[in-house]
């Protein structure tokens, strides 16, 4: 996905406006692109409308209580969600937690500090964790990161953070390994390319003069950056985080296989094997026997694809604020 | 953040007080290089390590049969993912083509005719359903071919499933390099007289030849690694399998059954399988890389 702040769309082709002089074949052809671009918002509409009307029995029969209780009881037709989503927002926050200050860095390693020579491959590798599917981290984490995690980052963690007031209490609990924190960090690695991509085009995209007028005043190179270059870019470096968000959300194989696909509830401990949502529609479409059931899988995809378009929506008015293009970034 | 760079001037400025505060100064500004430097090379470090091991846990598992046999039953060792890699080409090809058609299609009115309300209504929403999870495709398809219209699992509603996810990629890859076409190109052929259909299919489409191939094998590198909704359409399938109105099986539904099994010979097979598709996907995006950087056109 390369982020490059789009050109302000420059008016197309005013040569081409003769539309009274059109022949026959002009017309035709403008008509079959015409047709073929209204695809496009007859697929939405049709994605929306579908999950919309499929999901609604469930949504109906649980109401408020669908996004608010956290017994997902197929057998006795209770539906409530609130622990996969529960589970999706506790795994992204710690892939953002994560993530985007790693991710940031190494925009800003290859937009101010790279050498000409590393920028290249280094941005080029970056981009390559984009490109890996999502399953063979889903591999990875099942097989490497989850036994690590069990076997040596979590019960360090609950030796020295465990016993702390606060916080300590997210790192409590036996460890498990396929639980919330390495989906967590799965999905950190998973995120890291599309924020960094996106906050390098910010970074380039300040202008020289905002870098200049701080070296002037005798400010070191860090200096520059907090005080010149990241208040700039701030609005646009959050837009890709929540690009970056948007994709942690939706995520479903790598999480499928590492966060346990236990429906326990709502903890504080991040030890705690957990569901999001969509990895219990991946668990659980297999099994939808009744119409209800089926319902209430379909209702927490429209519930995601709710939640996710919010994100995305936001992050790309973020961006489109920064890149002032009527386009904005493509990603 | 800015508050730091503001309050750099001390009070009272003291020769001393002055170097002091330099020092100190570029101490932070020495540590954050380092910092900074590390966040790169930790990015870089995990890639490296996760592509090292596929190869490593993936190598042992490739020979002759892996490629040409199905997948044996549980418990037997040997057999291989032939119909997993077919399955794969097949869904592919027929994403591909519901998928590119309607991509270049879309692209070429944003590009040479987009404007006005519908062009921005257009462009949203390839922006929004490239938003779209994967995992929520494979519910909508699901949900209306796989549990409605067809009623059962079958490789075409994978295709179809695979075609959505294709399409915002290949509009907005082919919408940019349809744009780095020279209006001049387009005035010069108008100005002979030539209609202006003509124009785009005889001179700025095979202008921008390589990057309108470029954007289809990237759209195709990155549906082809998609699991989850495969996983809700195309099932799965352990028999050679070539009726797309049928259960399917594709390569990275088969490297996830494998991985959650609990033989170690499956497993060995999952990586070989993960080794196999990061190889293609990765040469994919290694080709694209190539002919797009430089000559963003290509062709002429």
């Amino acid at each position: 996905m390369h982020a490059i702040p789009d050109p302000p769309a420059p008016a197309p082709q005013p040569v081409a406006q003769r539309r009274s002089g059109e022949n026959v074949g002009d017309r035709v052809f403008r008509s079959s692109t015409i047709v073929l671009a209204a695809v496009n918002p007859l697929i939405l509409g049709m994605l929306a409308l579908l999950l919309f009307i499929d999901g609604w029995p469930a949504l109906q029969k649980e109401g408020l209580s669908f996004l608010a209780t956290t017994t997902w009881d197929p057998v006795f037709t209770e539906f409530g969600t609130a622990h996969f989503i529960f589970g999706t927002i506790v795994t992204s926050l710690i892939a953002l937690v994560l993530g985007a200050p790693i991710a940031v860095g190494a925009a800003l390693f290859l937009a101010e500090y790279a050498p000409d020579w590393l920028r290249e491959p280094v941005s080029y590798i970056i981009e390559m964790l984009a490109v890996i599917p999502s399953i063979i981290y889903g591999l990875w984490g099942f097989f490497v990161l989850a036994p690590f995690m069990r076997a040596t980052v979590e019960p360090f963690l609950r030796e020295y953070i465990g016993p702390l007031p606060v916080i300590g209490a997210l790192f409590s609990g036996p460890a498990v390994g396929k639980d919330m924190l390495t989906a967590g960090v799965i999905l950190a690695i998973m995120i890291l390319p599309t924020i960094t991509s996106i906050a390098r085009e910010i970074i380039k995209a300040v202008p020289d003069q905002q870098r200049e007028g701080m070296v002037a005043l005798g400010a070191t190179k860090w200096e520059m950056i907090t005080g010149a270059v990241l208040p700039y870019a701030r609005a646009g470096i959050v837009g890709g985080v929540m690009l970056g968000l948007g994709r942690a959300l939706g995520e479903t194989m790598a999480v499928t296989m590492v966060i346990g696909n236990s429906s326990a509830q709502i903890t504080p401990s991040l030890f705690n094997p957990g569901y999001t949502m969509a990895s219990a529609i991946a668990n659980q479409f297999r099994e939808a026997d009744s119409d209800i059931y089926f319902s209430a899988i379909v209702a927490v995809a429209v519930v995601l694809l709710f939640v996710t378009a919010i994100v995305n929506g936001l992050a790309r008015l973020l961006i489109w604020k920064m890149a002032r293009g009527p386009v904005g970034l493509r990603i | 953040m800015a508050t730091q760079a503001t309050t750099v001037a001390p009070k009272l400025f003291t020769r001393q007080s002055i170097r002091g505060q330099q020092r100190s100064r570029q101490l932070v500004d020495k540590l954050m290089t380092g910092l900074i430097t590390t966040c790169a090379a930790l990015a870089v470090a995990m890639l490296l390590f996760i592509l090292v091991y596929v190869i490593i846990r993936g190598a042992p598992a490739l020979n002759f049969a892996f490629f040409t046999e199905r997948p044996l039953p549980m418990g037997e060792v040997g057999g291989g993912v032939a119909p997993a890699i077919i399955g794969t080409l097949l869904i592919m090809g027929a994403a591909a083509l519901m998928g590119v058609p309607v991509g270049i299609g879309t692209a070429i009115y944003l590009a040479e005719y987009g404007r006005g309300r519908f062009a921005t209504i257009v462009r949203f929403v390839i922006d929004l359903i490239a938003g779209v999870p994967s995992i929520v495709v494979g519910v909508f398809v699901w949900a209306l071919l796989v549990r409605q219209v067809i009623g059962h699992f079958s490789g075409f509603a994978g295709s179809v499933a695979l075609a959505i996810i294709m399409i915002p990629i290949v509009t907005r890859t082919v919408e940019e390099v349809l744009r780095l076409v020279p209006d001049m190109y387009r005035e010069a052929s108008l100005a002979l007289g030539v209609p202006q259909w003509k124009t785009i299919i005889a001179i700025v489409l095979p202008t921008a030849k390589s990057g309108v191939i470029t954007g289809v094998v990237l759209s195709m590198a990155r549906a082809g690694g998609e699991t989850a909704p495969l996983l809700l359409t195309a099932l799965g399938n352990q028999f050679f399998s070539f009726d797309l109105f049928q259960p399917m099986a594709a390569l990275p539904v088969q490297i996830y059954n494998y991985a959650v099994s609990p033989y170690d010979d499956w497993h060995t097979k999952a990586w070989g399988a993960a080794l196999i598709l990061i190889m293609v996907v990765g040469l994919l995006s290694f080709i694209t890389r190539q002919v797009t950087r430089g000559r963003g056109l290509g062709g002429r």
